[in-house]
């Protein structure tokens, strides 16, 4: 019997310092592995680096209004793909992308679907 | 500066099964840059942790792809058992491997076929597929399904193997492996192979590593990034090396595909001699609290797999990020200064797979 768990470190932010730490990861030799991000009563953006299978995870708090990031494609330029995807998913509103879609990235019925969505009124 | 030309490839193109678009910009007939469109089958799997408990959400998870279903839910499985420390049965661990190279195995071969397809030579995407189908057997044979393997769960596996279907699965992928040898030779040598992907859709190393690329794109850049390295299921038990190609063409992404077909049936023969008794579940009790990353290598590279719990049957958060959705942006790189023409043979060195970038 084994559980397999990987190391994996953590460290929360503030927004303003997210771009200089991508700077510093890329500068470090670190690959960008993944942006993701958590809706509730905040939003919790994720940015996850790797090198030699070492995996580091950078997060950003959002309030729930008017969310807004800079962009790190300055430093990574694949970062293009999540961030867009956090435009078009969730509504966070990213500054200064090297490839904006503005909110075309993904074709969908539903604006910004993943956002927190109003309480329904009780019937 | 010649006149500019807008082209656009897909959604909908012959060598593309499913829904991607790209904006060639041309000057004559070299691609300049090429802007990238997806999201057309957007399905928001991810949303369904809401309706779904988290155990249920296993069978979500390994519908998310036909072609790598097992390992979609075996990666789910692995964010939950790290979530929730569950210790998996080492028999279990191996049967996992075991699957999830058959996985591997079929999922090169289908694309080896349509590789060949992409560049027009008919007889060998039919042999690829020919080669496939017995494997396909296989896979039926032990897990029940073709497809959907059905096999992956929380806390081990659905299914046992018998040591004498052990035996006959062994035997069978040995006739498979030598019909594999006669079949990459042709990917190898051929000539006109190499005329439609040496030299073609150039990643170098550095592009790579800043461009995030994964799995046999970035190996077949020179660099030895495989995360089975972690050594989750029995990885850590066998004895194997990352296959890379340092050539950083269609060739050798090609190649790359071609020696892993290899080291998959390496990797099956150890683990089956190595497996051992025992049970291949435990019983999960409890609901998952805290958050987990978790990292497995997909035939087309590196899946992550988050989930986030707060101590109901419902997860708060279930993120996927597929191999395919990390290697756009160098596959934006590999098609700025190629030919129109090799615009196809280009993407499908990136081994799309858009139903998983869609979930």
């Amino acid at each position: 019997m084994m559980v397999h768990v990987e190391e994996q470190s953590l460290v929360v932010v503030d927004k303003g310092q997210i771009v200089d730490k991508a700077t510093q990861m890329s500068k470090e030799g670190f690959r960008l592995v993944q942006i993701s991000c958590l809706a509730k009563d905040s939003y919790e953006v994720t940015y996850s680096f790797d090198k030699n299978y070492a995996c580091a995870h950078v997060r950003v708090v959002l309030p729930k209004d008017n969310p807004e990031l800079p962009s790190i494609t300055g430093a990574y330029f694949a970062a293009f793909t999540y961030e867009n995807e956090l435009q078009d998913l969730f509504g966070i509103k990213v500054s200064g992308l090297a490839l904006d879609f503005k909110g075309k990235f993904y074709k969908l019925s539903v604006k910004t679907p993943f956002a927190p969505q109003p309480q329904q009124p009780a019937q | 500066m010649a006149t500019r030309t807008i082209v656009p490839f897909g959604p909908q193109h012959p060598v593309l099964p499913e829904p991607i678009h790209l904006d060639l910009v041309l000057e004559d007939e070299k691609v300049i840059s090429a802007i990238p469109s997806i999201g057309f089958i957007h399905r928001g799997l991810e949303k369904l942790v809401e309706k779904k408990d988290f155990l249920e959400m296993t069978y979500v998870a390994e519908r998310i792809c036909g072609i790598c279903s097992f390992i979609h839910g075996q990666s789910y499985c692995q964010a939950i058992e790290g979530v929730m420390k569950i210790d998996v049965p080492e028999r279990a661990l191996y049967l996992r491997t075991i699957w999830g190279e058959m996985s591997r195995i079929h999922s090169h071969l289908l694309w080896l076929g349509l590789f060949a397809d992409g560049f027009g030579f008919e007889s060998l995407f039919m042999h690829s597929w020919r080669v496939r189908e017995k494997l396909l057997d296989l896979i039926e044979e032990t897990t029940g399904g073709r497809v959907i393997f059905g096999t992956a769960k929380v806390g081990g596996v659905r299914r046992d193997m018998e040591s004498l279907t052990l035996k006959r699965v062994e035997d069978e992928l040995k006739i498979i492996e030598k019909m594999s040898h006669e079949l990459t030779d042709v990917f190898k040598k051929d000539s006109s192979v190499k005329r439609r992907t040496v030299g073609k859709g150039v990643l170098s190393k550095e592009d790579a590593i800043t461009l995030g690329a994964v799995g046999p794109t970035v190996r077949g850049s020179g660099i030895a990034s495989d995360m089975r390295k972690l050594g989750y299921a029995a990885y850590g038990k066998i004895s194997w090396e990352p296959v890379i190609e340092t050539g950083c063409d269609c060739y050798a992404r090609c190649m790359v595909r071609c020696r892993e077909l290899y080291q998959s049936f390496d990797m099956i023969y150890q683990a089956m001699a190595k497996i051992p008794d025992g049970p291949v579940d435990v019983k999960v009790t409890g609901n998952p609290n805290g958050e987990y990353f978790a990292r497995v290598e997909q035939p087309r590279g590196e899946v992550i797999y988050y989930v986030k719990g707060n101590n109901t049957k419902n997860l708060e958060r279930f993120r996927v990020r597929t191999p395919t959705f990390a290697n756009v942006p160098p596959l934006v790189k590999m098609l700025g200064g190629c030919e129109l023409a090799d615009v196809p043979v280009i993407v499908l060195t990136i081994d799309p797979c858009i139903s998983c970038t869609e979930r």
